[in-house]
């Protein structure tokens, strides 16, 4: 974890120039996707159009204010992203539209988008510095259990088989995606104050230093949730993500290469056990497999019919796309959720996928940008954390829809419909804005700042003592 | 809407997704530069084979202190790892060297890393901290090598 310095430098405005190339890009694909079902600029259009615009002009002010510092790329690109989703779900939504019971999907999508804005904001307002989160370290624990222990409460719904859903009254709420924002917090604030005694302790096995026993028991707890997860509310996404999430951060506090190992081993067995025990994980790994088999591709619940679709629709776009509006995604079941990057894979082509494929690494690598420049051990590792779920996330439903890995129900990053996830998601976008507003503001105070001494010392009667917390 | 309409739009769209991308990663251009070392005008390294007068000399470096030695007192032979982090000397149990000695004071003196150098602060001692034999009234650099006094106990700096 080294220290790169940063040119002290606002560059807020860089960010309102990449901010209008963002509106550009959302509001034109919400125009180009209307063009070929329904007249152009209607009121649809312009409400969301004019929600996107005043939103992201909103954050940009906040940032000015708040946080003059932070990365000006972070907030374009998932604007623009954001708006791209948008766009495709609206499209999504036309075809269905003579259908008098169908509610459109968009307009609940874009009622969440700026109550997640608005939520990333209020943060961005309030909370002036991440380090106060160290402190909610252990409260985060809690907060992460109860969040996922609500799906099998009364409260919670069962939808296809996963029952990771709680209703909230207006809508549904999906509990898990802000219990992974809690789950870094606290593998952030438990790494970094252990860091050096998990480091230190163990025994030594050729190349690999072993941690010891009692070191494990994060690690293990981490397990057991994500093997909670899958058998209680059978969702494989999520509890890939939460174990995945522990991994890297502890990889990234420790740099031990026998933490990922052993982390391996322990997702092999746990894989193994779901295999043979459950039903719906097998049928999930026999239809990555088989997927053009006849047989599996019409077997009624857990069929390769989805992934199938989605491939012939990604086929049918090749290089450059059938253009926005002209393909036919909607024929893949959840083409506005799990699909959606197939869907865009159609319309847009490769050209399109990558940008957007390219749009999320550059997102990430901010992320990971802000971690290096930071100096505190613990928003180093929640902006690890924070970045690493983004980059897993759009690699599990990335992979799944182009049948590298199997299928599971993750949701893409601020694109597929779903309030939660974009709740979720906005939120980490203003952890992360916080986090590189710490990382690159120039130092204003001359007291050097010190950061946890790694001091080992050795000889007869030496108490090597380090200096306490409160003192600094 | 004719045809062409609608397919310039959709390329159009395409480039705009792109030239997104494309103002994005030159916006970091400037920030993938790491500290001062890329400036421009620093000679590249086959600039400097081919024309050695072109590198400036670098300043002659004093050897960095790694360690810290008690070489008298009750704790001779103890050593201590020096991070980038200031040191407490003193008898109080916070401090990163706690001294067994009856002439020191609870929190005695302060070493701390400035730039390259390390300096050592009296904290207001009883019996006072002595650096080569003299008292320390401020903060002096301390050099590797030099013996620092603190009651009984006499602490080095090696590199």
């Amino acid at each position: 974890m080294s220290d790169v310095l940063t040119v002290p430098r606002s560059r807020r405005n860089v960010e309102a120039a990449l901010l209008l190339l963002a509106f550009a890009v959302a509001v034109g694909a919400n125009f180009v996707a209307g063009l070929e079902r329904e007249e152009p600029f209607n009121d649809y259009f312009w409400r969301q159009a004019s929600t996107l615009v005043g939103m992201g002009i909103l954050v940009h002010l906040i940032l000015r204010i708040r946080a003059k510092y932070a990365d000006p790329v972070i907030l374009p690109i998932v604007i623009a992203l954001n708006g791209i989703g948008l766009a495709m779900i609206h499209r999504l939504d036309l075809p269905r539209m003579e259908n008098p019971d169908f509610v459109p999907v968009a307009p609940q999508q874009l009622t969440w988008t700026a109550v997640a804005i608005v939520a990333a904001s209020v943060l961005l307002i309030f909370l002036r510095d991440h380090r106060i989160l160290r402190r909610f370290t252990y409260i985060s624990l809690i907060v992460s259990a109860i969040l996922l222990l609500l799906p099998l409460t009364p409260l919670g719904l069962e939808i296809n088989g996963a029952r990771i859903w709680i209703n909230v009254g207006f809508g549904t709420f999906q509990p898990g995606e802000v219990a992974k924002i809690t789950l870094a917090i606290f593998f952030a604030g438990y790494l970094s104050t252990n860091r050096d005694l998990i480091l230190l302790a163990g025994k030594k096995l050729g190349p690999l230093q072993l941690p010891r026993f009692k070191d494990l028991a994060p690690m293990i707890a981490a397990w057991l949730v994500s093997i909670g997860v899958l058998i209680l509310q059978r969702d494989l996404g999520s509890s890939i993500l939460f174990f995945g999430l522990f991994m890297a951060m502890i990889y990234v506090a420790t740099s031990r290469v026998s933490w990922v190992l052993i982390g391996l081993a322990m997702i092999g067995v746990g894989a193994f056990i779901a295999l043979e025990l459950f039903s719906h994980v097998a049928l999930r790994f026999d239809s990555w497999l088989n997927a053009f088999d006849p047989e599996v591709y019409n077997r009624a619940p857990g069929g390769s019919q989805q992934v199938v679709q989605g491939l012939f629709g990604l086929a049918n776009g090749g290089l450059a796309g059938t253009g926005f509006g002209q393909g036919r995604p909607d024929l893949v079941t959840y083409a506005n959720s799990d699909m959606i990057i197939a869907a865009l894979g159609e319309e847009l082509g490769m050209i399109g996928v990558f940008a957007i494929i390219l749009l999320y690494i550059l997102l990430v690598s901010r992320g990971f940008r802000a971690a290096l420049g930071t100096k505190d051990g613990f928003g180093k590792l929640l902006a690890c954390g924070l970045s690493f779920t983004i980059a897993l996330q759009c690699f599990v439903v990335i992979g799944g829809i182009t049948r590298l890995i199997p299928l599971t129900g993750l949701t893409t990053p601020f694109m597929s419909a779903g309030g939660s996830s974009l709740l979720a998601n906005w939120i980490i976008v203003a952890l992360l804005l916080l986090i590189s507003e710490t990382a690159r503001r120039p130092v204003r105070t001359a007291a050097p700042s010190e950061p946890a001494a790694v001091l080992s010392a050795s000889g007869r009667g030496a108490l090597p003592r380090r200096p306490k917390e409160g003192s600094r | 809407m004719s045809e062409l309409t609608v397919t310039l739009l959709r390329y159009g769209f395409l480039l705009l997704v792109w030239i997104l991308v494309i103002s994005t990663v030159s916006a970091l251009r400037r920030d993938l530069v790491v500290g001062q070392r890329n400036k421009t005008g620093t000679p590249t390294p086959r600039q400097a084979r081919k024309h050695p007068e072109l590198v400036e000399e670098p300043a002659p470096s004093r050897p960095q202190a790694r360690r810290l030695v008690v070489t008298e007192g009750p704790l001779t032979g103890t050593t201590l790892d020096l991070a980038a982090s200031p040191i407490l000397l003193g008898r109080a149990q916070e401090a990163t060297l706690v001294l067994e000695d009856d002439y020191a004071s609870g929190r005695h003196a302060r070493l701390f890393p400035q730039g390259s150098r390390w300096f050592i602060e009296d904290l207001g001692s009883t019996n006072g901290t002595y650096l080569a034999g003299n008292q320390l009234t401020r903060a002096l650099p301390v050099d590797p090598g030099v013996p620092i006094r603190i009651g009984k106990t006499v602490i080095e700096l090696r590199p």
